[in-house]
């Protein structure tokens, strides 16, 4: 067969929404494969592989993000649901978490301001442009919440959503070693720490390993979500009108 | 109605209700955050979640990192502009996320030793 039908033949299945949502699974059957493969090490994260193999299609047959998401929006889609959906193993488990009201309260405000101090410091110190600077800050929090932040703060929303995406994998592939280090065995903790700094992509690791540390993973990640919505404009509005 | 369907109709209900209720009230979250948290009020109020609503949960939530790839696949748009400041973004994202790892567990692990031991001291 000559190669000119073949071309025609993939012009027209990459137009359409079929080739990006079939992408998009295969993808990450492989990637899931090689998470298992590896007993579900942290560096195998699989939306880090899924997404390298995708981006490598999609480059390598010129085909734009675009006509990719046309496809994968039907995936992207489920999130929604998905995130309500974590209020289930919250209220099934909420006795055990009302008693916990102090530690959480606690490490919500350490991390969170552990997280924005840092990020606002070594971005400042590195030398970012404050349109850099000011998409970073909410990169810590889920990445709709984060896109919202920065419009409000002066920011570039697209910018925040890829810093937050990123920071979601760099939290899901180097939290065990960092927990290790910390010397923290609590899955509680653990799975805390990890919906704080890594939010979504992070409370997917936690229930990948343990079913209490995804418990508060989607806890962490909810409240941190919900107060830097709230405070982070709140306070950049102080400091602006402070200076 | 077959079970998952109904437990997935329930999901789409309370984040239709987040949306609105996001909109109406013009809070600055996202409505499936607020669908979240009404579910998690539903819930609390009726006392057990219904094995529909548990399955589909369940099963959207054991793939939850699938549904954050078509996102993930959105940061190649942005390698151009990232590229001029990569030093100051790679260093921010990857210390800054260690810290905050770092210091959120050990700040839980310690107020939890704390809650603990205060307890022990309590008890006769």
């Amino acid at each position: 067969m000559s190669a000119q039908p073949l071309f025609e033949l993939w012009v027209y299945l990459a137009a359409t929404p079929l080739a990006g949502l079939t992408l998009t699974l295969v993808a990450y059957a492989v990637a899931w494969k090689c998470y298992q493969r590896t007993g579900m090490h942290p560096i195998a994260n699989p939306v880090l592989v899924s997404v390298a193999l995708i981006v490598a299609v999609l480059w390598a047959s010129g085909t734009r993000y675009q006509t990719y998401f046309d496809g994968a929006q039907f995936v992207h889609f489920l999130l929604g649901p998905a995130v309500v959906g974590l209020a289930v193993p919250l209220a099934r488990e909420w006795e055990s978490v009302r008693k916990l009201a102090l530690p959480i309260a606690g490490a919500l405000v350490v991390g969170s301001t552990v997280a924005l101090a840092s990020t606002i410091v070594l971005a400042h110190a590195l030398g970012a442009t404050p349109a850099t600077l000011l998409s970073l800050t909410p990169k810590s929090v889920t990445a709709p919440i984060a896109m919202g932040i920065a419009q409000k703060i002066g920011g570039v929303p697209a910018l925040a959503a890829v810093f937050a995406v990123t920071t979601g994998v760099i939290g899901a592939a180097l939290g065990k070693y960092v927990l290790d280090a910390c010397g923290v065995r609590d899955w509680r903790a653990r799975g805390f720490a990890l919906g704080l700094a890594a939010h979504g992509i992070g409370t997917a690791r936690a229930f990948q390993v343990n079913a209490d540390a995804g418990t508060y993973a989607s806890l962490a990640f909810a409240l941190h979500g919900f107060i830097a919505a709230v405070l982070f404009p709140l306070g950049y509005a102080l400091l602006v009108r402070s200076a | 109605m077959s079970d998952v369907l109904s437990g997935f109709t329930w999901l789409l209900v309370f984040q239709c209700a987040g949306e609105a209720l996001v909109r109406l009230a013009g809070m600055p979250i996202p409505g499936p955050v607020a669908g979240m948290a009404l579910l998690f009020a539903a819930l609390l109020l009726r006392g057990k979640a219904p094995g529909a609503l548990a399955a589909a949960a369940g099963g959207l939530g054991q793939h939850l990192s699938l549904l954050f790839v078509p996102a993930g696949v959105g940061v190649m748009m942005y390698v151009g502009q990232v590229a001029a400041e990569w030093l100051p973004i790679l260093v921010a994202l990857v210390v800054s996320t260690v810290l905050a790892i770092a210091a959120t567990a050990l700040t839980f692990a310690w107020l939890v030793r704390r809650q603990r031991d205060a307890h022990a001291q309590d008890a006769p």
